[in-house]
């Protein structure tokens, strides 16, 4: 058999191959896409809260996208605590100034970075939040200072629309 | 290959006279030029949105369509109104929420994210309404009749005075295409039932071509990508199937040369 | 090439091979011989593969979403198709696969009536199919319940109802089928078990239904055996890959051309309105591959017998190896059965027709002539045609015949 045949047969089992291949790789895109969030859940509003119950120093919790919000009410002894804060002390440094839009309001993912339990208010040694999976302390600006937790709990998009109420999403 | 020939001509007989006998059975159903139908099939957008004025303005006042979200208005595919112009449209329509803080319900204007508000709260409070018949619930309509958009359609513009020697009870209507002749839905369209915006002359015919559209859109609510994807698909698997049929040659020809 | 030892290569494929011998397994199924003169009617054990694997995928990822539940099932189904990522093309695949499954299986089963392949000693390989049959049947018949349409409603209450028919207990049964007094929220939940299970028990079958085939290795159009392997014989691995892989192209196309362009003409609109336990539907029939024996049921006057009917014209199947008493395989060498094959062939149509049909007037005594013939092919003229029939003179080895028959392909493929 002369070589310029077999080249043409190698390179039309090539590109049968290569044209397989792209289809098998199309066939298994909607398989996978189909456990992404659907349009539905995309689609899900954002939630507004009346926070005008809420009394300094007092924090509620309420479910965003199926996860705890925190929103605290801060004193202003826990907002200088948290603004006096070396920024070479902070794990993941970051200025409350950045978190609280308005100082009094502190709104956030309630969800430790750590591996996603729902962290405790007023507990741990910074006065904060203190996880009792595996024992993370987060400061009165929802920081992390001692244990696993790799990063400050997270603040989702929000705004006021009003005094009284807190638009999440 | 005869044997082939055998199977092709017995199932072309057969179909043969399947045809035959249901047209027998059945009138001919209206016909119009839907514009998705085809392999490259498309919704007609201006009858999309003037199908849902005609939808909310004349149907839903009985009928649900419980499927569908006010979101879908703005989606890719369909009516393709603006975000903004969907947002108002729902937020025309209240629907009730809760339980607030207080444990109540309450009534607020509607967003993307909330399902079709229904004329009725429950069957028996839309059978009560409607002399003991269910207005069917319309999100899947086009696909739950056989005959689909033609029937549907046919059935708009099937109004008759009945025949002689045809009595009808109250509240029962005579239409040529309905299945035994009889319907418990008043005529809906006429001439200039709605007013619409665009310009186009709201002719029975029209509306009922326009409604039907939207009707086939929110029972089938990703047809143009169904049609776009199986372009695409069919394309490739033919070309595929040539390199394959090539390869498969040649691979053969191994021991097709030794024989 | 068939008899010899496999010894893998490398020092780790031995060392792993000797543990496991999957190394021996995939070199087995390589290299299996194969009749070289095999034609298209012949890929569609292949094709079937891929029906059910493309079911299994498809209808893992449909449970992800569908919640089996009377009061929801409906629902997320339209969430399936309008919401989910994809979600219309995977149910499309499904609920359209199922008829392709079907439509490849009775190509699969013809054709082995055609070639005698069930015949001595491929018994094992046919039984074992006609249970794989049975079990397609009867997952079929729970997927198409699980929509909650009022077909999935009503073809439920009758086919359970079929049950009833038992004497006796059969109340009972129909009750401890249902979880209660009527097709309801039990009825579907333990559905949609045994349709998610049916399918792995299939898989498993058809892992047996090759294994016995791999035993006395495949019939071929010819009918006799393999005489000399060398020259009679190819290896699996790539000419018959390759040509089931062309054949399965042609195959996804018809496939393709349903999902996207009339997804729905294989089903019945009635299904897309939800279930309702108060109206019937004018005309209850089952999906168009059950037709067949539907007709049969509904040709019998009498609940029991037609039951009865219904349920010998799959089971007198597995009896054929020893009805057909001919020797002769293929029916290439059988003018006669020939002839009586595409009757039934026809008359097997007609009866999935008439199963369309309103069960009255003229459709009924077709049916009933139809049911008749139907058991008279097999209790009757197979018997009676293997002692009567005179065969053509069979060829003394496949080689002969598979140059005639190249020759032809080469000069149809000219044309």
């Amino acid at each position: 058999m002369s070589e310029k045949k077999t080249e043409r047969r190698e390179f039309l089992f090539t590109a049968t191959y290569a044209v397989g291949a792209v289809g098998v790789a199309a066939v298994v895109w909607p398989m996978v896409d189909q456990m992404n969030p659907d349009a539905s859940v995309k689609a899900l509003a954002s939630t507004e809260v009346d926070v005008s119950s809420v009394e300094p120093g007092k924090a509620i919790t309420v479910l965003w996208r199926g996860k705890p919000v925190f929103i605290k009410r801060r004193t202003p002894e826990e907002i200088a605590e948290a603004r006096a804060v070396k920024m070479d002390d902070l794990p993941d440094p970051q200025k409350d100034e950045d978190r609280a839009k308005d100082p009094e309001w502190l709104v956030m993912l309630g969800v430790c970075t750590h591996l996603g339990c729902v962290p405790l208010n007023d507990k741990g040694d910074y006065n904060g939040w203190f996880c009792p999976c595996h024992g993370s302390h987060y400061d009165t600006s929802g920081r992390i200072r001692k244990g696993p937790a790799p990063t400050n709990m997270e603040i989702p998009k929000y705004e006021f629309v009003n005094s009284n109420i807190i638009k999440i999403g | 290959m005869k044997d082939i020939f055998k199977i092709i001509y017995l199932t072309i007989l057969l179909s043969i006279t399947v045809h035959q006998v249901k047209a027998e059975e059945k009138l001919d159903l209206l016909k119009t030029d839907w514009s998705f139908k085809g392999l490259f099939g498309k919704f007609d957008r201006g009858a999309l949105q003037r199908g849902y004025q005609v939808y909310t303005e004349v149907c839903a006042s009985c009928h649900s369509m419980k499927y569908l979200s006010y979101r879908n208005l703005s989606e890719k595919g369909g009516p393709e109104f603006s975000i903004e112009q969907a947002k108002a449209i729902a937020a025309s329509f209240e629907v009730t929420d809760g339980p607030n803080d207080d444990g109540e319900m309450f009534q607020r204007p509607a967003k993307l994210s909330d399902k079709f508000v229904m004329p009725y709260g429950n069957i028996k409070e839309a059978q009560a309404a409607n002399g003991g018949a269910y207005p069917p619930d319309m999100s899947v309509l086009a696909k739950a009749r056989s005959g689909g958009v033609d029937y549907i359609y046919s059935v708009l513009l099937g109004y008759e005075d009945p025949p002689s020697g045809v009595t009808l009870d109250d509240g029962v209507y005579y239409n040529k295409y309905m299945y035994g002749n009889k319907i418990k839905m008043s005529q809906p369209l006429y001439d200039g039932s709605v007013e619409y915006s665009d310009g186009t002359e709201a002719t029975e015919e029209q509306m009922a071509k326009d409604v039907v559209t939207f009707l086939m859109w929110t029972a089938e609510p990703h047809l143009e990508a169904r049609h776009k994807m199986g372009f695409k698909a069919i394309l490739y698997l033919i070309v595929l199937t040539i390199l394959v049929y090539f390869s498969m040659k040649k691979i053969w020809s191994r021991i097709e040369s030794k024989v | 090439m068939s008899d010899h030892e496999y010894v893998p290569k490398s020092k780790f494929g031995k060392w792993f091979n000797d543990r496991l011998p999957l190394l021996t397994l995939s070199n087995h199924l390589t290299d299996y011989p194969t009749p070289k003169n095999l034609n298209y009617w012949w890929t569609f054990g292949g094709i079937l593969t891929f029906c059910l694997i493309t079911q299994i995928v498809t209808g893992l990822t449909l449970a992800m979403h569908y919640i089996a539940h009377a009061d929801l099932a409906f629902e997320s189904v339209e969430h399936i198709m309008r919401d989910v990522n994809y979600g219309w093309l995977i149910r499309y695949i499904h609920s359209n696969g199922a008829s392709m499954f079907f439509l490849a299986v009775y190509i699969h089963i013809f054709r082995s009536l055609f070639y005698g392949s069930y015949k001595s000693p491929r018994e094992m390989i046919w039984i074992i199919g006609i249970i794989i049959y049975l079990l397609m049947m009867a997952a079929a018949f729970m997927g198409y319940v699980l929509p909650w349409g009022q077909m999935s409603f009503w073809g439920a209450t009758v086919i359970t109802n079929l049950f009833s028919a038992i004497p006796f207990i059969g109340e009972g049964i129909v009750q401890w089928l249902w979880g209660g007094y009527s097709v309801d929220n039990p009825t579907l939940t333990r559905f949609f078990t045994l349709h998610y299970l049916i399918p792995f028990l299939i898989l498993g079958l058809v892992v047996l239904h090759i294994w016995a085939l791999h035993v006395p290795g495949n019939n071929n159009p010819i009918g006799i055996d393999i005489q000399k392997p060398s020259k009679d014989t190819v290896p699996f691995h790539p000419y018959i890959v390759i040509k089931d892989g062309f054949a399965l192209l042609m195959f996804m196309i018809v496939f393709a051309f349903f999902v996207f362009y009339s997804p729905n003409i294989l089903g019945h609109a009635d299904n897309y309105i939800e279930a309702n336990p108060m109206v019937t539907p004018p005309h209850i029939v089952p999906e168009w591959y059950l037709l067949p024996f539907y007709a049969i049921l509904r040709s019998i006057p009498d609940k029991l017998m037609g039951v009865i009917a219904m349920l010998s014209a799959i089971l007198i199947l597995a009896a054929l190896p020893w009805l057909d008493t001919s020797k002769i395989r293929s029916a290439v060498f059988r003018p006669l059965y020939k002839q009586f094959y595409w009757i039934l062939v026809l008359d097997v149509i007609i009866l999935g027709y008439v199963g369309a049909m309103p069960a009255e007037g003229l459709y009924l005594l077709v049916a009933r002539v139809a049911t008749a013939y139907y058991f008279i092919h097999f209790l009757i003229i197979l018997p009676i045609l293997g002692f009567k029939e005179k065969t053509m003179p069979i060829p003394l080895s496949i080689t002969e015949p598979v140059l005639q028959d190249l020759s032809t392909i080469k000069k149809e493929s000219l044309n």
